[in-house]
């Protein structure tokens, strides 16, 4: 099947990318493939341009919060209110660092490369549900996400499955082994550990479900249980303990104690009793299981292409993973060199993160704080998907009738904030939709009073509200 | 900028998302007239998301092996302080489900203990799907059992949709449009947008049908909403959400005199303070969530309102520090209680034509975890209330929670399935024929037999 360069190279920048900015068409009609292929590189995807901190350090922040309030406590200052005081850390830290990363994706000229790690924070879903989450979700994408989206799958899943942010978001942090040294020791009494000590299988679950072999692969409850003993011990430093000892609080920590002993039986397989390297040996098989092969390629071929994906295109997906071990730039080449992936049909609609970021990179301007609470009421707020399977990309789930109003009435005084008093309404649409412009969308936007009307029926257009 | 734009300065539903709130319409009365007293039967139902915990909503409180299993989770007993409000000897509400239970003290509001989907994966993800399309293996139908009882109803009555929130749910997604709505929505009725739009979707399967009924459900909601309040706060909120900010103030791990947890909020003497935050931050969500269910109402009783409703909460997924009469668990149990006090009273004479069910996705381990939660579950307990409720006991058996009993040797045992609890609702509260339960509605589904004797 060959497809018209005109139509590859829009179909480039609006479905891999995140939709063109005024220049990126005919940036990518010489070779829209190796436009493309050119933005896979090893150091993983970009990084968010601010001064963000670290999880460690927005874990002493928190700390330092908290020995504040003691102080003020103590001094009896009543102005010292540390609930805005975490206000405004959260707002200047968890706020800004959505702010950047919708500034990113907004002026990004590698907007398939901040989609494909867009893909997978949400194939690795943290989201906000509590004031360890709000802090660590930015971090957590910038640590555990961006730097692996174009490496190994089981990098991508170990640096994931303990990090910080996730051991808390799935509550691993606490789960105890019921015959570890901690829950033994807190049978006997010993202060601090009394009635400690049992399995939490949150984690265990979604990495089997969410994260790999996917839901209805052959797992079991037992498998679950089984998986849940061996990552016993995956924990956090806490803030009292002596520093140096075993990191910095916040940082990733191994408890032997915690870790429940023994041989355990996953899909099969025995793994021999040890500490940490039991549940990483388990990640490792995961990584590469048959099953993880199947349902990330669905999983892609699904944000790529449709909601109800072409099985060839999922099968060379699969394929590809298999053959390489899970390396993610070269499923991320094989994804490119399908012509499944370029078929003229607009059959995903956006999401409205995705309308808003192509809409700011459609008039040319970055995207700032206004976005958030644009989010809010579009239903998809900053860093805090609804459950740990992430956002949902279903058209049905947001061409509902209140989205469309919605998205009609921030479009209308998006333009009018944004649009040019000389902009070239007809211009900008080309430059924006390229051969996907159709006829009737171009006629309307003649025929616009205005160029700020002009500018709506563009963003408002059924080709642009899909890619 | 020639116009601010308030997506979400009204409040409601903004500030009820902290609950997780939203929801969905289906249905209308266009032909009241000739359906006589059956088009004035209203439906709704509550979708928990999460898997909510039965035995924390309707505790077992005489049940024998309660108070052990659930240790410092359990409700507290009948008479203590914040202890379970009572139904029978056996069974009580959770105590922050106080409209609940003044309903079942005039026979209007009734338990099903032990009820399950026909799904045992122990997936929120497949659960919710089966829940919601009514079709017991997950398959791709992409429609739910709401829509697909309204095709049942069409040719008796006219149906439309409309959901209240920015995502339409499964359940009523299907063949027929459902409308959509949520505060804040498209005011300039001299646009020229919509009619331009109107014109450039027309064949757009998707968006044609989406902005018709928004347009028409925007100028309904007009007359619903009428004048609300500007909520300054609401309107400067942006990332900082109040509801992200509960606290957990229990989350500390106490490890050989280790604090390991990052509960900077379980601080001594900031844990008061923040506690105090997220009580008065809750407040806010609680007054948006009654008043969720007063619009709902309203909607409900206007002359061209919708029958059928669906409302989805979520965040009830508690694997760590559940908590008891409070914390975790019992904020998300105020915030449903609280939308139900505001739709039962809001619909005023009408309450006695409607019925409500809240229903989750599976229940949660008849055991305490390891971090003071628990984990999924099977079966759970669903709510069913309203005004012509029969009046009666359980809905389905009690399985008790004996060891032997428990189902895996961990979860409350299902005794009922879930489409019998639905047939039995559609069919007595809206009429709904039993050969469509058993074949559209709910597919393959003829031996499930309707519970009976729920509406007088």
């Amino acid at each position: 099947m060959s497809i018209d360069p005109d139509l590859k190279a829009s179909i480039a920048a609006t479905r891999f990318g995140l939709g063109a900015r005024p220049s990126e068409i005919a940036a990518a009609r010489p070779d829209p493939v190796a436009y493309l292929k050119a933005q896979i590189r090893p150091e993983g995807a970009d990084q968010p341009q601010g001064q963000f901190e670290t999880s460690a350090e927005n874990f002493a922040g928190l700390r330092q919060l908290q020995m504040d309030k003691r102080q003020a406590k103590l001094d009896g200052d009543a102005n010292a209110d540390p609930v805005k005081q975490a206000q405004k850390m959260i707002r200047q830290g968890a706020g800004g660092e959505f702010i950047a990363r919708a500034a990113l994706a907004s002026e990004t000229e590698a907007g398939f490369r901040e989609r494909w790690a867009l893909f997978w924070f949400n194939h690795f879903t943290v989201g906000q549900k509590n004031l360890q989450t709000v802090i660590l979700t930015g971090p957590f994408e910038r640590e555990a996400i961006r730097p692996h989206v174009f490496g190994r799958f089981e990098d991508l899943l170990v640096a994931s499955s303990s990090h910080p942010a996730m051991l808390i978001y799935l509550d691993q942090i606490q789960s105890i082994g019921p015959d570890s040294q901690y829950a033994n020791l807190g049978h006997m009494g010993f202060p601090g550990l009394k009635g400690l000590g049992g399995l939490n299988e949150n984690l265990a679950r979604e990495i089997l479900e969410l994260h790999t072999l996917g839901v209805g692969s052959g797992y079991s409850q037992a498998d679950v249980t089984e998986f849940a003993r061996a990552l016993t011990g995956w924990s956090i430093v806490g803030f009292k303990e002596r520093v140096g000892q075993s990191g910095e609080p916040g940082q990733f920590t191994f408890r032997q104690g915690a870790h429940e002993p023994g041989v355990r039986h996953i899909l099969g397989k025995a793994y021999a009793q040890g500490g940490i390297d039991q549940a990483h040996a388990v990640l490792t098989d995961l990584a590469t299981h048959p099953a993880t092969a199947h349902h990330v390629a669905v999983k892609l071929a699904r944000h790529f292409v449709a909601d109800d994906p072409p099985p060839a295109l999922v099968a060379r997906l699969e394929k590809s993973f298999n053959a390489t071990g899970g390396q993610l730039d070269k499923v991320a080449e094989t994804l490119i060199d399908s012509a499944e992936a370029w078929s003229p049909e607009e059959r995903k609609f956006k999401t409205p993160y995705e309308f808003l970021i192509s809409s700011y990179r459609a008039a040319g301007v970055p995207a700032g704080p206004e976005i958030a609470p644009v989010l809010n009421g579009l239903g998809q707020k900053p860093f805090s998907a609804p459950s740990p399977k992430g956002w949902s990309e279903d058209a049905a789930d947001w061409a509902s009738p209140d989205g469309i109003v919605k998205r009609m009435g921030w479009t209308e005084a998006f333009s009018a904030r944004v649009v040019a008093a000389d902009a070239q309404p007809m211009q900008i649409a080309q430059n924006t939709l390229g051969a996907r412009l159709t006829p009737a969308t171009a006629t309307a936007i003649r025929r616009a009073e205005s160029r700020t009307e002009a500018f709506s029926i563009l963003l408002m257009s059924p080709e642009f509200q899909r890619r | 900028m020639t116009r601010s734009f308030d997506l979400n300065r009204r409040s409601a539903l903004l500030a009820a998302s902290g609950l997780g709130l939203s929801v969905t319409f289906l249905g209308r009365q266009a032909f009241a007239a000739s359906e006589g007293d059956m088009a004035k039967r209203k439906l709704v139902v509550f979708i928990c998301r999460g898997a909510m915990d039965g035995l924390s909503v309707s505790p077992p409180i005489g049940d024998a092996n309660y108070a052990s299993l659930r240790g410092e989770i359990a409700i507290p007993g009948f008479g203590q302080p914040n202890g379970a409000l009572k139904l029978d000897e056996t069974f009580g509400l959770h105590p922050r489900l106080e409209t609940v239970h003044a309903l079942a003290l005039k026979g209007q509001a009734r338990i099903a203990p032990a009820i399950a989907t026909p799904d045992r994966a122990r997936s929120h993800f497949e659960a919710q799907d089966v829940l919601e399309t009514g079709v017991p293996e997950v398959d791709n139908t992409g429609s739910g059992w709401l829509n697909r009882a309204m095709e049942a109803l069409s040719a008796t009555r006219r149906v439309d949709a409309m959901s209240v929130g920015a995502q339409a749910p499964l359940i009523l997604r299907g063949r027929l449009q459902a409308a959509s709505w949520s505060p804040g929505g498209y005011k300039d009725r001299d646009a020229r947008l919509p009619t331009i739009l109107t014109d450039l979707y027309a064949g757009d399967p998707l968006l044609s049908p989406a902005l018709a009924s928004g347009l028409e459900t925007e100028a309904m909601a007009q007359i619903a909403t009428a004048a609300p309040a500007a909520d300054p706060m609401m309107a400067s909120a942006t990332m900082a959400e109040p509801m992200a900010m509960q606290p957990t103030a229990d989350t500390a791990m106490q490890t050989a005199g280790v604090q390991a947890a990052p509960g900077a909020p379980a601080a001594p003497g900031g844990a008061q303070s923040l506690q105090g935050y997220a009580a008065q931050v809750g407040q806010q969500a609680i007054d948006a969530a009654r008043k969720i269910g007063v619009t709902l109402a309203k909607f409900m009783t206007e002359p061209n309102g919708p029958q059928i409703a669906a409302v989805s909460l979520d965040g009830f997924d508690t694997h760590a520090n559940q908590g008891a009469a409070d914390g975790q668990l019992a904020n998300r149990l105020r915030g449903l209680d609280a939308v139900l006090d505001g739709l039962s009273s809001g619909l005023g004479p009408e309450w006695n034509n409607t019925v409500v069910v809240v229903a989750t996705e599976f229940g949660r381990t008849a055991r305490i975890n390891g971090t003071k939660g628990t984990d999924h579950g099977t079966a759970s307990t669903a709510l069913v209330l309203g005004g012509g409720l029969k009046p009666g006991g359980l809905i389905g058996d009690w399985p008790t929670l004996q060891q032997a009993k428990l189902f895996e040797d961990r979860d409350t045992a299902p005794t009922m399935d879930m489409r019998a609890l639905f047939k039995g609702v559609l069919a007595e509260q809206l009429g709904v024929d039993r050969r469509a339960l058993d074949t559209t509605v709910f597919p393959n589904s003829a031996d499930v037999a309707p519970a009976a004797g729920i509406v007088a």
